[in-house]
């Protein structure tokens, strides 16, 4: 097999957060009766017109902000022209030649730490289109026009991606982005944060681009990854065996884990883009950027670099606890609690214990059943030696399940470490009573018994025993002392 | 055709907005009565006349008695009372709004526009909705899908379109104004074949929310009335600011009525040499007249050039196809509208609702505006448009640096025979050649009665510069001081 080098560029279609549509006043809250949030805008009455939603320019613009891209001072909106049931006007109102932001990038982070820049081509606002209905109508369609007129910006990529796991990298990337700029929920199963996949392959060391197919409309991240692996895959088939790959839109079908040709170039749509006449340029002045950036928020890399200076943290680490403004402000409230020195056991165990209780349970950070206070609390008790971290992992397991704060199930369960020199001394004196033949064993060599001599003490007070004095006591006892 | 009448209502049609408001002021008629006699008159000239497609006699009843009891409760108001008729175009809450067009036959609007929602709130009572030319293309409103509307001064003659149907129930005198809307001459040219007085305000003068697309870039709503003062009547209701149309300019609209009196002394008109070029030679004379009249009324003309006004009209037939073609898609049989009978598929349903529902000016139209937005003509055309429709603007710009007004003829000839050029289009469409170029420019334009051709009456076009809608109606009042074109009534209509 020869060296192929995978060329790979992204849209993704951010679903923007506003409260109301892109052009009409109705409500773009999801999972609504079918049809009760369609306006006669969006129903494309005769004679309605479109009014632009300035909510959801000032979210564009804040993105545009965030991935340091020039906003167009005057943009203009078109018309894509085509027909399709979902469509109400016969046209979907978009941005073609002039978008709202342009040239920008963004940085994403390979599992192997290698950093790389990702080329943003633009980013454009444009309204989303209803939906069709086909399940439990016999014979015919059903049409819901609620989602029509949602706004959405659709943010292009540069091909500047070479594997399936770089798009994901950077598909992750602008999720936190959009979530944290809040302009976006993310939320991919409502399709708020949707992809189509431009992929290509060419032999490595080529420069010009090989033919690309379109993949439309992933909706998750792993999908995303196995349509891609799927469609280098047969391209690269394609091509070994003395085939071509035709310009095309595709379709990843998730149950059998393949694309499949869905329309080629020459059936392609002629959309007649031109400007609507029926809504002004946009024109956006640099007061109107000013007071936009102002609102921006500490953005993922900045909190990601902050975290990693100010706490000593991997780059790893500080990476995952900025993935998210929520998490981020909990890892930073629990190493409020706890204290800056003790950040990497907060990031421990914000990462460990709470992330696997977050999953198990399906939970969002924002529903943990241990708040970030409480947490910090606990971990206070292992830092005093209170108790052990083995311990904390069952305090911790009680807090969530019982709601209650560490001291008071540490009290209630008598899990306090005993600390008491005498009273660790007296378990060891007893225990080494009881076994005098592994006594005279470990004193003949085997020093593998002391871990016996540990586990005995350990059982004898319900693992409360301090560790490392019970390790210094037994020592010095063992030995003869 | 005639009319037996009560004495005292004998001439109430006759009366223009101003008087009717005093005698309504003054108690001497009611908004009923006069509702109640305009009713009877339509009901027995539109069967011939064909310029209503509906009649709204009960609403209009109740609108009369709610502006009767307004007027009671001390309220008052130069429309309070005043019966109109509506384009067809314009949704009224309710009412079917068909556009002229099988599409939207069983279409009843949910909702007012907002010329619509302006002229009830300043107590005018619909009467009726007008006739027009399908989806407002055509120039003889003889697309409409409910038959031509005839021309009061000749049964026999085309009354202009689109607003066909408007012109001629202001020029018999069913009702003292109604709107219609202009996209390359829709307003202008029917007035001046129909001897009524007719304006086009600057583009985003009057809201368009509500008023169904033809070419979003080029279409006014506007006013046919009999005189220029009742149109600054009308207008100052319908004009302003609307948040609902993006394209409507948030200027204030000045006091039309309070314009009216200032003196023409020191007025420049230009006079197209783009207009008198083989112009008619009784068509020239009605216009030299006119010159002569706002002459003698102390204003000064001179001749000028708009050398890119030729183009014109090849530049409107691009555009306008172009921005209808696509407005038009959303009349696809799926949410209002025809539906063709047992589609088989959705291609099916979308062919036949389409084929079967729209006429065949208005499919030209859509094949046409599809050709020059397709890949690979675009920038021949639609592009190559908007730069000439550029220029054409910039042609205008200029010559209001130079001159006040222009002035110049409506149309190249009187009314046509039904008929006579409905299979030709291209001859159809050059009706329109002196009326698109304010369209494309967006500049206020009106036309007014000034002069007979065979017995059929001529207009005189004045142009302004934006905005100027003022100047024009005030130059339009002294011309109508000092001529009475525009007080002649159709032989037989009264």
């Amino acid at each position: 097999m020869s060296d192929w080098e995978v060329v790979i560029g992204l849209e993704i279609h951010a679903q923007l957060a506003t409260r109301s549509k892109i052009f009409s006043g109705a409500a773009t809250a999801y999972g609504a009766p079918p049809n009760s949030q369609a306006s006669l805008v969006d129903l494309a009455y005769p004679g309605v017109l479109p009014v632009l939603n300035a909510e959801a320019v000032r979210m564009a613009v804040k993105f545009g902000l965030a991935i340091g891209a020039q906003i167009a001072e005057r943009s203009i909106f078109a018309r894509k022209n085509y027909f399709y049931p979902d469509l109400p006007k016969g046209y979907q109102i978009s941005q073609y030649e002039q978008p709202v932001v342009g040239r920008g990038a963004i940085d994403i982070v390979l599992d192997d730490g290698v950093r790389k820049t990702v080329g943003i081509t633009r980013a454009h606002l444009e309204e989303d289109a209803g939906k069709s209905l086909h399940e439990g109508l016999a014979h015919a369609s059903g049409i819901d026009l609620n989602r029509a007129g949602t706004p959405l910006l659709e943010i292009v990529s540069e091909p500047d991606m070479r594997s399936a796991k770089e798009a994901v990298a950077y598909m992750k990337k602008l999720h936190t982005l959009v979530r944290y700029l809040e302009i976006c929920d993310g939320n991919m199963q409502e399709g708020s944060f949707r992809c189509d996949a431009n992929v290509s392959v060419r032999p490595r060391g080529r420069e010009k681009f090989g033919t690309r197919a379109e993949i439309k409309n992933l909706n998750s991240f792993r999908f995303v990854e196995k349509a891609i692996h799927y469609e280098v895959a047969r391209q690269v088939e394609l091509l070994e065996s003395g085939g071509h790959v035709i310009q095309e839109t595709r379709l990843y079908d998730s149950d059998k884990d393949e694309t499949r040709s869905m329309r080629s170039k020459e059936e392609a749509n002629d959309y007649r883009y031109f400007p609507d006449p029926d809504l002004l340029p946009l024109q956006i002045g640099r007061e109107f950027i000013e007071s936009v950036r102002a609102t921006l928020p500490e953005l993922p890399d900045q909190k990601a670099a902050r975290f990693a200076a100010g706490f000593e943290l991997s780059a790893y680490d500080a990476g995952v606890l900025s993935a998210s403004r929520e998490l981020g402000a909990y890892f930073e409230a629990v190493v409020d609690a706890v204290g800056a020195p003790h950040a990497k056991l907060a990031a421990n165990w914000v990462m460990g214990e709470l992330s696997s209780a977050l999953n198990r349970d399906s939970l969002e950070i924002r529903d943990a059943r241990v708040d970030p206070r409480a947490l910090g609390g606990l971990l206070q008790r292992i830092v005093d030696a209170t108790i052990s971290g083995k311990i904390a992992k069952d305090v911790f397991e009680a807090m969530w399940s019982e709601g209650q704060d560490a001291d008071a199930i540490i009290a209630a369960k008598g899990l306090r470490q005993i600390t008491d020199t005498g009273a660790i001394a007296a378990v060891i004196d007893a225990v080494i009573a009881a076994n005098p033949k592994q006594l005279a064993d470990y004193r003949a060599g085997k020093d593998k018994l002391f871990g016996f001599f540990i586990g005995q003490v350990m059982k004898a007070t319900e693992g409360k025993a301090n560790p490392a004095q019970l390790n210094e006591l037994l020592r010095a006892k063992l030995g003869g002392a | 055709m005639s009319l037996e009448n009560h004495p005292k209502d004998a001439m109430l049609h006759d009366r223009s907005i101003g008087e009717l408001g005093a005698l309504l002021d003054r108690g001497e008629v009611s908004s009923l009565e006069l509702t109640r006699h305009l009713l009877a008159r339509i009901e027995a000239l539109n069967p011939v006349l064909n310029a209503l497609v509906s009649v709204t006699a009960a609403q209009a009843i109740a609108a009369a008695s709610l502006a009767d009891r307004r007027r009671a409760a001390g309220e008052s108001g130069p429309l309070l009372g005043i019966p109109l008729i509506h384009k067809d175009i314009f949704c009224t809450d309710g009412v079917r709004t068909s556009c002229g067009s099988r599409m939207l036959d069983n279409f009843i609007a949910p909702y007012d526009a907002t010329v619509v929602a302006r002229l009830k709130a300043a107590g005018a009572v619909m009467l009726g909705k007008a006739n027009m030319d399908e989806f407002a293309m055509g120039s003889s409103n003889e697309t409409s899908f409910y038959g031509p509307v005839k021309n009061p001064w000749d049964l026999g003659k085309v009354p202009g379109g689109s607003s066909g149907g408007s012109a001629a129930a202001v020029a018999a005198r069913l009702a003292p104004f109604a709107t219609g809307t202009d996209t390359g001459g829709s307003i202008r040219q029917p007035a001046a074949l129909t001897g009524v007085t007719g304006i086009k305000p600057t583009y985003g003068r009057v809201s368009r929310y509500g008023m169904i697309a033809f070419a979003s870039s080029l279409d006014q709503a506007g006013v046919f009335t009999r005189s220029a003062a009742d149109a600054a009547t009308v207008l100052q209701a319908m004009a302003g600011f609307d948040p609902r149309d993006s394209t409507s300019v948030d200027l204030p609209v000045p006091d039309y009525r309070a314009a009216l009196g200032a003196s023409l002394k020191g007025l420049k008109i230009g006079l197209l040499k783009e207009f008198s070029d083989g112009l008619e030679p009784r068509n020239a004379a009605l216009i030299e007249a006119a010159l002569e009249v706002f002459r003698s009324l102390g204003a000064e003309t001179l001749e000028m050039s708009l050398p890119n006004l030729p183009l014109s009209v090849p530049t409107y037939y691009v555009v306008a196809p172009a921005e209808c073609s696509s407005n038009l898609s959303r009349f696809d049989g799926v949410r209002f509208g025809y539906r063709c009978e047992d589609p088989r598929d959705l291609m099916d349903l979308y062919k036949r609702s389409r084929g079967e529902g729209f006429g065949a000016e208005v499919k030209r139209r859509i094949m046409t505006g599809t050709y020059v937005l397709s890949a690979g003509y675009f920038d021949a055309y639609y592009l190559k448009a908007q730069k000439v429709r550029q220029l054409i603007t910039n042609d205008f710009r200029a010559a209001f640096e130079r001159v006040d007004l222009l002035l110049g003829p409506t149309t190249p000839t009187p009314a046509f025979a039904i008929g006579a050029k409905i299979d030709d289009p291209v001859t159809m469409y050059l009706n329109d050649i002196y009326t698109i170029g304010a369209n494309l420019a967006g500049v206020p334009a009106l036309s007014m009665p000034g002069g007979f051709i065979d017995g059929l009456p001529m207009g005189v076009q004045l142009i302004g510069p934006h905005f100027a809608e003022a100047r024009l109606l005030n130059a339009a009042h002294q011309y109508q001081l000092a001529t009475d074109w525009h007080d002649r009534v159709a032989p037989g209509i009264t």
